[in-house]
This record gives structure tokens, sequence and C-alpha cells, in this order.
């Protein structure tokens, strides 16, 4: 290093140290780290791989290892179950890869005033499929925007107890737990065998004066329409308590707005808009409610807010409520924000834009066609049973294979053979639905793709 | 020396929101067709959505063309001053280094942004290396001896921290006797709100005289029923406390565990490590030491270290290798749970891993290195610069930033530090850093020139503050009155903060301010 300028350090030329030493008026860098005593240094070389100097040859190290990954690309996908393969549209990667975005960070409006407009458009895009008048900037995902829902809930009712749908994510239920641990308890909801609905009397059971929150998602975790929405509502409202619907955006050009069925707050997953999946780097969550004085001042997110416009044109735009985040608050805080998923925010904001009204019916229904023709297609073949519950499905849908006489692990196993990542094994997760799998069908699926499938499992079963 | 950007002007677009945009009909992208023979065979699909769910007014979304969107967002872009775009020492504590071009392109491949979480971990076998190999390498950075890169961002990395510390007295059946933490004034608010959140009664040390509280004001605060320690070295002023040791050890000796929030690494990478003076567990922010963009605010990845006795404790899943091949281990009894979903921001790490390869040992404790000298460097110039004072004078050198004061400036000229972060970016750059919360130093700005500047930058950086200074004592309505040149300008009395006023979403603004 010390015969060699590195690229990314201009300052470890020769010369330039020398200068800089002088015009500190030191001698030696050690002199500039005499506040840390000598029993707390480091006297010896980290041990670390050899540095490749060369950005050739780095790109040559990294991609070698990277090659062993067999992606989406390279496999037929059905996996989904909080990350899902859609089409991604060129304008939102060279959108999220322009460097003014990329390598922008906490900015005020006057540097940063496009940042600050981009994430108001994502809010008001949001806004408008969720139909709430607030929306928070974005979460660090779907899962973190539900347990800091929950618990704006129990704050705003003052009561700490939640319920949650049994048959929602395990990975997300371990973080719901995880975070709201110390201020609620959560208790889950059985669900109908049949219909896989939440089980009314089993909510009514629970509903207590304790109850913060109802939790309940749309399409739900296995992915059919939670056709019980208001009544779940109502159940809620009539207790005292809130109601709380996770949604995927990419079923709202066809699904009704949670507002439209009692939801008091709406959180969900941003990332089936515009995101790469990143094996689920690509998730950013969000969290909308109604315009209420007392809701929003428990929001952990910053919220950003449009200003009146200047005279002679153009917005204004800045964080609203600002004392409300961990940032201001430190020990009194309930929640902390951080350095979430913007530039995923921003993302969305494109996406949205692009698709606008006609591209998000189209897709929605799409969606439901595709996925109903891959469940008869399935059910078609001996021994598999889909769907397993009498609802309609957006996307996912649970494919039971009881009667194949073979285990899930074993057809993914054999699939995997033929370039196939079949669905999610739900069989440690939901061990009452038998040998069953978690399938997803989206856009990016044609129907060779889905007679690929069938004839796979056909011929796995066989 | 006149000073950089003063002939700058940013772009001003006056771009209209995306939602007064655009016209009937148009479209901006065409999803897939659904295939003839699916469409046929399942024109009844919408019908099975109950009545009630099924969306009666199509979303009230913008119609454009493609090419109005691009535009309208790189017109956006053009209004965001990124690290690509002026060189970032304003943003103290954010450590705003240069973000290597090649490492995006790397995650920018397939193999990365196409693959999904649930894939058999044969297939992701190329990511998994890439996690386990970083988890060596951090571990040797810091002297711990396992890493989790499940966080999403410092301030999670520093809530799985203060969840180890809670799950570690549980353990011991101690979890409801020990239910404070201590953190520290000028330690990031996350170090003071996450143990919050995880159920801590927090107590805040205060400076002492030299800028970092002094052992009296620790021992006052422990007892038994202390669970632990959590705080940043240096701290926010740059400042580092050399009795940190004999802080962990009265910590350890009263029961507690110790956590160090890394955030401010960047000029002890090679230097020190957190395992050597005694902690038992830290964080570090891969998107600012190493290097991964920030990125508008995220992807970022808290990276958790810890030591053995503690792994146990770490989020699931965690990578494994049995020298063949790599896993996914998610039995994990005593874990904490998850704090993030699926592995967190793979893509970050896969750059920050991309960045340590590029420069190895000696070269990490060259940014170190060079990243104390140019703060020392800008320090010693704006020393120089009129109604600038460092607090605590008679302290230590700084390490990597420094938070300043504008105090005499301002009793001076009635100029605040405010106004200077606004007048900064008609010099085409970013608002700079004041101070977190606690605003302990009057008038505060946090400076941190990283490794990535040339002396001239710094130069040029320098030379806008002694222009500043004396705009503020020789001309003080143009400061008050900035921004002139950015691509907004000022707004007084601004209503984000007033109920009636806010407006989060185009559609309240319509409500409330429009009556639309």
């Amino acid at each position: 290093m010390s015969s060699m300028t590195h690229p990314y350090i201009p300052n470890s030329a020769p010369e330039a140290r020398r200068k800089a030493l002088e015009a500190i008026g030191v001698d030696d860098i050690e002199d500039l780290y005499a506040a840390i005593p000598e029993r707390l240094r480091l006297r010896k070389d980290l041990d670390l791989p050899d540095a490749i100097r060369s950005e050739q040859g780095l790109r040559r190290h990294v991609e070698r290892i990277l090659s062993s990954n067999r992606g989406t690309r390279d496999y037929l996908s059905f996996l989904g179950g909080g990350c899902w393969e859609h089409y991604v549209p060129a304008v939102c990667d060279e959108i999220n890869s322009r460097g003014e975005f990329l390598t922008a960070y906490g900015g005020q409006n006057y540097s940063d005033h496009g940042k600050y407009q981009a994430l108001f458009e994502f809010q008001s895009l949001m806004g408008e499929l969720v139909g709430m008048d607030v929306v928070s900037a974005p979460t660090y995902d779907w899962a973190g925007a539900a347990a800091s829902a929950l618990l704006m809930a129990c704050r705003v009712t003052g009561r700490s107890k939640a319920l949650v749908p049994e048959a929602i994510s395990a990975e997300k239920l371990a973080q719901i737990r995880n975070f709201a641990r110390p201020a609620a308890t959560i208790e889950t909801v059985r669900y109908d065998r049949d219909t896989g609905a939440l089980d009314l009397d089993d909510l009514r059971s629970k509903v207590d004066s304790q109850t913060a929150a109802v939790y309940f998602e749309n399409p739900s975790y296995l992915g059919f329409i939670e056709g019980g929405g208001a009544a779940i509502s109502e159940i809620a409202h009539e207790a005292g308590a809130m109601s709380i619907v996770g949604v995927d955006p990419s079923s709202l050009g066809v699904l009704s707005p949670p507002s439209e069925y009692g939801a008091d707050i709406v959180c969900g997953e941003i990332q089936p808009l515009g995101m790469h999946m990143q094996a689920g780097g690509g998730l950013g969550g969000f969290i909308a409610s109604r315009d209420d004085e007392q809701l929003v001042a428990e929001y952990p997110t910053y919220l950003v807010s449009l200003g009146a416009p200047e005279e002679g044109g153009g917005w204004g735009f800045g964080v609203s409520t600002f004392e409300r985040t961990s940032y201001e608050k430190r020990e009194s805080s309930p929640d902390y924000y951080g350095t979430t998923q913007w530039l995923w925010g921003i993302t969305a904001a494109v996406y949205l834009s692009l698709m606008g009204p006609r591209g998000m019916e189209e897709l929605g229904e799409g969606l439901m066609q595709r996925s109903l023709y891959t469940m008869r297609q399935l059910d078609s073949i001996d021994g598999v049973k889909c769907p397993v519950f009498a609802s309609a499905s957006v996307k996912e849908f649970v494919v039971n294979f009881d009667d194949t006489g073979k285990t899930v692990q074993e057809i993914n196993a054999a699939l995997l053979d033929r370039g196939i990542f079949g669905g999610k094994d739900l069989t440690k997760e939901l061990p009452e639905l038998g040998q069953s799998a978690l399938y997803c069908v989206t856009e990016v699926h044609t129907k060779d793709d889905l007679h690929t499938l069938a004839d796979s499992v056909r011929e796995v079963l066989s | 020396m006149s000073p950089q950007g003063s002939g700058y002007h940013a772009a001003r677009w006056n771009e209209p929101l995306i939602t007064e945009m655009g016209g009937d009909g148009q479209r901006g992208i065409l999803p897939p067709e659904v295939e003839e023979k699916i469409a046929s065979a399942t024109s009844d699909a919408l019908d099975a959505i109950p009545a009630h769910m099924r969306r009666k007014t199509s979303p009230a979304l913008p119609e454009l063309s493609q090419s109005q969107v691009l535009r309208h967002f790189v017109r956006l872009s053009q209004m965001t001053l990124g690290a690509d775009v002026t060189p970032d020492m304003s943003s103290g504590t954010c450590t705003m280094k240069y973000s290597p071009k090649v490492n995006d392109a790397l995650v920018r491949l397939p193999a990365v942004a196409d693959a999904h979480p649930l894939q058999d971990a044969l297939t992701l076998q190329g990511t998994l290396e890439v996690l386990h190999r970083f988890g060596k390498i951090m571990g040797e950075i810091s002297g711990m001896d396992e890493f989790s890169f499940q966080a999403g961002s410092g301030a999670q990395g520093i809530y799985v921290n203060a969840c180890i510390i809670r799950a570690y007295h549980e353990s011991r059946g101690e979890g409801g006797l020990r239910d404070e933490i201590i953190t520290t004034a000028f330690s990031h608010p996350s170090d003071a709100a996450t143990p919050s959140v995880a159920g801590y009664k927090v107590i805040t040390l205060m400076p002492g005289p030299k800028g970092y509280p002094e052992l009296d004001a620790l021992k006052a605060a422990l007892s038994d029923r202390t669970a632990g320690l959590m705080l940043t070295n240096p701290e926010d002023t740059g400042l580092f406390n050399p009795e940190i040791d004999e802080f962990v050890r009265l910590v350890h000796e009263a029961g507690g565990l110790c956590a160090y929030d890394q955030a401010n690494a960047n000029g002890l990478l090679g230097i020190t490590r957190a395992a050597d003076t005694g902690f038992d567990m830290c964080q570090f922010n891969l998107h600012k030491t190493f290097s991964a963009p920030h990125s508008a605010i995220g992807q970022g990845c808290g990276a958790v270290g810890v030591t053995k006795e503690l792994a146990r404790f770490l989020p699931a899943p965690v990578v494994t290798f049995d020298g063949d091949s790599y896993d996914l281990d998610y039995g994990r009894p005593d874990s904490i749970g998850k704090v993030r979903s699926f592995l967190g921001n793979v893509q970050t790490v896969i750059r920050a891993y991309a960045w340590v390869m590029s420069l190895g040992a000696e070269g990490l404790r060259m940014v170190a290195e060079t990243a104390v000298l140019n703060n020392n460097y800008l320090a010693e110039k704006l020393s120089g610069v009129r109604g600038v004072s460092l607090p605590f004078p008679g302290s230590d050198r700084r390490l990597e930033q420094v938070r300043y004061s504008w105090e005499q400036l301002a009793k001076d000229t009635g100029v605040s530090t405010t106004d200077l972060s606004r007048r900064i970016t008609d010099y085409g750059l970013a608002n700079f850093m004041e101070s977190h919360a606690p605003r302990l130093v009057p008038e505060p700005f946090t400076l941190e020139p990283t490794e990535s500047y040339t002396l001239e930058e710094l130069d040029e950086y320098a030379a806008v503050f002694e222009e500043m200074s004396r705009e503020a004592y020789e001309a003080p309505e143009m400061v008050t009155s900035a921004p002139h040149k950015a691509a907004t300008a000022k707004r007084d009395d601004p209503p984000f903060n007033d109920p009636k006023q806010w407006a989060m979403t185009w559609r309240a603004h319509r409500r409330k301010n429009l009556n639309t």
C-alpha cells in the first residue's frame, strides 16, 4: 500500500500525507491516535485475505463465487411466501441506479429536494392504492411494519394484547413476537379449515377489553382472499380495538382497499412494486392510516409532508413532526427508526407511475387468472389437491400432496433436478395441512411455464 | 482561493407532482398479456372475489407515457445531491465515503438480483459463501467470534444487541432483575431508543470536561439492576474515551454486558478492536464504514458481532459451512428470533465484502489513518474560520469526525447554524449535519471528511466555510434568506407540523388544503 496510491483513498499518496501532516503540525499519523492508549492498540496486521488490487481481478473473484448461485433466471420458480418474482420494469432499475439517489442519505430538503418529492410521491401513490390519507416513508419490511402498527394500536388504545392469524408466516410471527414482547402479548386466532378464513367464533372468544388490535392479511399468507374483512373489523371495533390489515399491493388493482372494510391501519410489502428479490434484500414495508392526529403521533417512521407552493411555483417538502421519532425521543422512544429502505420507496413510486390504474388492474386480474389456471392444472393430477381452501386466490395457493405417497421435500428435490423451484414447504410451519406447499404464480409465468410445472409434477409423482 | 461551486446553480425544474401529471389513457408499461388459452379458461377468475372485496373504483394513479415517467424521476434525481454528485463531508456521523461502482455492478448480476430467499440452499451457495467469508472477515476486524448480517440498519443492529443482552440475562434467570441499560449523551440516539424498545430503562451519562463521561459518572449509574452498556466510541464529537476498557471492566464487574456501537469505526479499522477492549458484542454499519451506498436512506446493514458465549442468541438463521457446502441453520432454540425478514439486505453485504477484498488488511488500515488524517486536516483549516469553535477545548484530537460550533458567530451576527446549513447548498454541497439529540453543543455542526477526498477537495470545502463566515459577518441577510441557488427556496413557517395543514399524501392535501 505504501508504494501505491489506492484509487479509493487519494491521500494514501505519500506526498499528500506529508503535506497534510505538515499542515496539521504533527510528524506522524501515530500522533493523531494519541488518544487511544497503547494497551488498546492492535499492534499486528489484521489477518485478512490478500487484497485484490485491480478492479478486473476483484470482479472476477466475486463473480466466480457468485456463479455458484442458481437464480430465477436459471430455474423456473414458484416460490413466494413473502418475497415474489414480479417483472421489474427497466425504468425502475434505471432510476434506482442513478448515483444522485443511490448515494444520497440524510440531506434535507434544500440539498435533496428531489429525494423528498419522490418519497412524497411514493406516499401519495400508496395512499391511492390502500385508500388512506397518511402513508409512512418505507420501513424495513412488511413484518416490521406490522409489528410497529400493532404497537401503535397498543399506545393509542392504552391496551396490550394483539390478535393475529395462526396462519401467518412463521418468520413474520417470530419477528412480531420479538418486537412486541416488552409491550404486548400476541395471541393467535384459528382459521377455518375449509376456507382458510379467520375463524370468527374463535376471534370473538379472544377479543376482550384488553385487545388493542386485530391483525389480518389480504391476500392471506396462504394466498387466498380473506372475505371476512368487514366482519373482522366490526368485531374488533365493537371491543374498542383497532383493525389492522396487511396487504400485498400487487393485488390492489382488483381487491378493495382495506379502508373500505374497516381498516384503521394498513401495512404491507412494497417488494412487488419494482424491486428485484435479491434473496430478500428487495423487501420494504409501509404503514398507512387515516389522517388522525393521535395516530400520526404514534408513527415511528419519517413522514414526508407537502408544503405550500412558493411564489413562482414549485413544491416544498419536509419531515412532519420529527419529534415523534427515536432520533429525538431517545430513551423515551417506544419504537425506533433508522436507515430503512427508501431507495425501494422511490422505486415503488416509479413502478406505480408506470403501471397506472390500468396496469394495476391488468396485473391483478392476470395474477388471478394464471393462479386459477395453474390450480386447475395441478388439481387434475392424481393425488394432488389444489386448492386446499375453498376461497379465491390471488397469486399464491396451497397445494396438498397427501394422497401422492410422496413428501413435499421429495417432490421439491425431484423438481429441483428438473430446474424447478417448487412451492415453499409448509410441513413444519403448518403441520395440520399435511404434505402441503405454498405455490406462487405471477405475471412472469407463461402458459408454457405453467404446463412445464404441471407436467413435471405429474412426472415426479408417477 | 475562490470557493468551490461559486458559479453553481442547482437544477430547479419546479417539477409538478406525479399525481398532477398525465392524461387519460397514457400507458407507462404493459404487463405481460394473459395468453388466450389461459384467459379463455379462466374468464371467471374475478367472479370468485367476494362482492365486497372487489375493487369498485380504479386507484387514482397517474396515466403517463414511459418517457414522461422516466424524465420526471430523472429530474427529481437531478435535484438530489448524492455523494456521487458532490463531495459529502457535510454529513457527519454518516461516513459518506466513495461507494465503488464495481460493487454495484456485482449486485446487479441476476445471480444476486433475481435470487429468491427460500431457494434450496444448494442453489444459493455463492451468496452463502460471501456471507460466510464476510463473517470471518468481520470477526478479524472486530475480534468477535460470530456475525449476523440480518439487521437492516445500524439502529436495527443496535436493537439486536439490546435483545441479546435481554436474552443473556433471561438465560441466567436475571431477566426481570436487571432492567437498566447505560448509554452516553453523545452516542447515537439509537443507543438509547432501542434498549428502551427492548423494555429497558435507559440511563444516559453526560459528558465530562473532556467531552466524554467520567468514570465516576459510570460508577454512580452501576448497580445490581445494570443489564448492560451500549455506546459509540468515538462518540458524535469524534473524541475517543481512553478509559473505555475500564468502563467495560466495571460494567462486567456489576454483572452487565457491553455492546459497542461501531457506527463511528471509520478511523479504527486495524487500529483497535471491540473484543480486545473487552466488549461482548458490537455492530457495524456496512452502508457507512464499509462503503455500501446509503441509498437515499437504505438498503443498509447492521452487522452484529458477538463473542462465542453469546453466539447462541444471534438472530436465526445463521450461515453454516461443513467444509463442503454452505447451509442456513434455523434451528436455534436460544436465538432472539428474527428482526428482519429472510437474510436481510444481502446485496449490501456483498458490496461490503467486495470493498474489503479490494483493500486487504493494509488497505483497511490506510482507510482508517487517512480518515483521521483528513479530519484533522479539515479541523485545522476550520479552526481558522471566524466564529467557529471546537467544544471541550484542551481535549484530545478528534479521530474521524468533529462536532463544531458556530456559537461565537451566532452571538456576533445572529446567523444560526441552521441558516448556514441552508446556505451551504448554494455552493453545491449537501446540507450539513447539525447534531443528534440532545443538542448539547450550541449552534452545532458535524463534519466527517472520510478517506475519500483529495487535499484540494478538503481545501475547497474549508474555503466554503470561510466564505460563509465572511458572509455572516458582512452580509448576514445573504445567509438567513438562503438558499438562493438550490433546487428549492427557503420556506418560512412550514406547515409540516400543523395537523390542520400537514399532508402526507396528495389525497390528504386535496382534501385539507384544496377542498376537493
